[in-house]
């Protein structure tokens, strides 16, 4: 849930920048996008407020590079999030700093109620790019986390072997990455991350290598687990269409630099969801077209400045 | 590159005939003056001298010692090569500070050092091993630093999340990829550590293939330096071909692991 300010704040910028959309959080009064009731006195999984991430120059006398500016966005226990916007707009900056890979320069993020200071010890990252040990094997891979934390070797490999049957890589635990299909590389990393039963699962466009069929399994596969585990889910994607389809609540980027939450989206399309069938439907289509108007002009934006810069 | 398409027998077939040409070349040039035997020896002597060494004790105990002494130069440049690129590589202060003087002593040609080695450690293997061991160093230091500068900052950054310590970094991520530089200059780390050896013994030792080939030359026994470089390159190819066993072994899990058709 977000705070009374930051709610406030995203949608003051809204109203200011006077895109009179209807569905806006806020604007229709519906509460923000917490789906479960009975999780409302919780305390948020992530909480962003007003943070805002400078690079420093590249060359003395240039100017710092500021990522995002001064976000405030929420996810509640058992909520699943996606945020979409332009590519450039600092979504990865966003997850690294829900992760504590990285510090905020201003504002502050906290995790289920405290303060982030360093890693983020709640939190399973789904890296964008490869991230397994290549030098490992599958089974190897998945029981790192594990061995990590000084489980008992054969207690791990028994709970490795269970996920790679869960993830659909029964008899493939031998396997080295670069003998594996890229799909098969996301299921080991959804399982090597899934495996230490994370509080938060925060997620890097992890399917966005893969073609359209897998990525449709592996989307359900995601929705399945997390159906099972009722874990928080913070998704970046630049796809639309998998936002909508995955999420409880849809989050809308500007574009960089200096990227802000220009949009909030309840998804209120019944579940479980079947993301391919889902895309069909009529109430899908039209959250879609809503929330596409809206990223269109800042995908044009993106456009622009990578034109002139 | 284009792809020659060759069946196995004729391929075999070809590169006999490369040996026979080159041989019957040196033979015949001996046989009718364009090349003197004294300097030359003729092919026939060299094979049947090697034939006839390699039914002697004595052959053998200079293999022997050239073994232990490229083992032992291999093993101590190795390690060493790894703790100071470890250390450098994660010293960042430590590396800028030496940096000169790394690339200083790595531009002095080793061979060089072989006399000093040998006023300091006498005539005996340890010389020959001081020298491998500066050739061999370097090898595998530059490739343990390059190693540890190049893990992938995602799989680090992974390792992270995935809760590993900072000790449990460095076995689990930094050593992995490190080794597998290191094994990527097996080959060319063993050849040097040959190389001290034999240069080691040619330049003043009492045994060793390096030493026998240096007594023939003293007495003009082309023959016999001949017959020591035959023996000294099947004593390459053999050890080659060890290395190439312990590369397949530890270097499964790379794409191109054993992707150097033919090393041997």
């Amino acid at each position: 849930m977000m705070s009374p300010k930051a709610k406030n704040m995203v949608w003051g910028r809204s109203r200011g920048a006077n895109t009179g959309l209807p569905d806006r959080i806020g604007m229709s009064g519906l509460p923000l996008a917490r789906s479960r009731a009975f999780e409302r006195h919780l305390p948020d999984a992530v909480r962003f407020d007003r943070v805002t991430s400078r690079f420093p120059a590249r060359r003395r006398g240039s100017q710092s590079y500021v990522a995002l500016s001064e976000i405030s966005l929420a996810v509640g226990q058992g909520e699943f999030v996606s945020v979409v916007g332009p590519t450039g707009c600092g979504k990865s900056t966003l997850l690294n700093l829900a992760a504590g890979l990285l510090p905020p320069s201003e504002g502050s993020v906290s995790a289920f109620g405290a303060p982030l200071d360093g890693l983020n010890r709640k939190a399973g990252y789904l890296f964008q790019a490869d991230a397994l040990f290549p030098w490992s094997t599958a089974l190897d891979n998945v029981t790192a986390g594990l061995r990590y934390r000084g489980t008992n070797p054969i207690e791990a490999r028994d709970r490795a072997e269970d996920w790679l049957v869960r993830t659909g890589l029964q008899g493939f635990g031998g396997y080295y990455p670069h003998q594996m299909s890229g799909g098969m590389r996301k299921r080991v990393a959804l399982a090597q991350t899934l495996i230490l039963d994370p509080e938060i699962v925060l997620m890097d466009e992890p399917f966005s290598a893969l073609d359209i069929q897998t990525r449709q399994m592996m989307e359900n596969e995601l929705l399945e687990l997390w159906a099972a585990q009722r874990r928080s889910v913070l998704f970046i994607t630049h796809d639309l269409e998998e936002a909508i389809s995955l999420s409880d609540r849809v989050l809308l980027l500007s574009a960089g630099p200096a990227a802000r939450v220009i949009g909030e989206y309840v998804i209120d399309l019944p579940r479980p969801r079947d993301v391919s069938e889902i895309r069909l439907t009529p109430a899908f289509l039209d959250l879609h077209r809503r929330i596409w108007n809206d990223l269109k002009a800042e995908v044009l934006k993106s456009y622009e400045q990578a034109r002139r810069g | 590159m284009a792809e020659a398409r060759i069946g196995r027998p004729a391929l075999f077939a070809l590169r006999a005939g490369v040996l026979i040409a080159l041989l019957g070349f040196w033979d015949l040039g001996g046989r009718f003056g364009l090349l003197d035997p004294f300097f030359f020896a003729t092919p026939i002597d060299v094979i049947v001298r090697t034939w006839h060494d390699l039914g002697t004790v004595e052959i053998y105990r200079h293999l022997w010692v050239t073994t232990i002494e490229t083992l032992l130069a291999f093993a101590i440049g190795t390690v060493g090569g790894i703790v100071v690129g470890f250390w450098l590589g994660l010293a960042p202060l430590a590396s800028l500070v030496l940096d000169p003087y790394i690339k200083a002593a790595n531009a002095l040609p080793r061979v060089v050092l072989a006399p000093i080695f040998a006023l300091w450690l006498g005539l005996g293997i340890w010389s020959k091993v001081a020298l491998g061991v500066s050739l061999v160093f370097f090898i595998v230091f530059f490739n343990v630093y390059q190693g540890i500068k190049e893990v992938s900052p995602v799989v680090l950054a992974n390792a992270r999340m995935l809760g590993a310590s900072r000790r449990q970094l460095l076995t689990s991520v930094y050593l992995p990829s490190a080794l597998s530089w290191v094994f990527s200059s097996l080959h060319t780390a063993v050849g040097f550590a040959l190389v001290g050896a034999v240069v080691g013994e040619y330049l003043g030792s009492a045994a060793g293939l390096g030493y026998r080939i240096h007594q023939a030359e003293g007495v003009f026994d082309t023959v016999g330096v001949f017959s020591g470089m035959l023996i000294l390159t099947f004593f390459v190819i053999a050890v080659d071909a060890v290395v190439s066993l312990i590369e397949a072994r530890f270097l499964v899990w790379r794409p191109d692991a054993g992707g150097r058709p033919d090393a041997a």
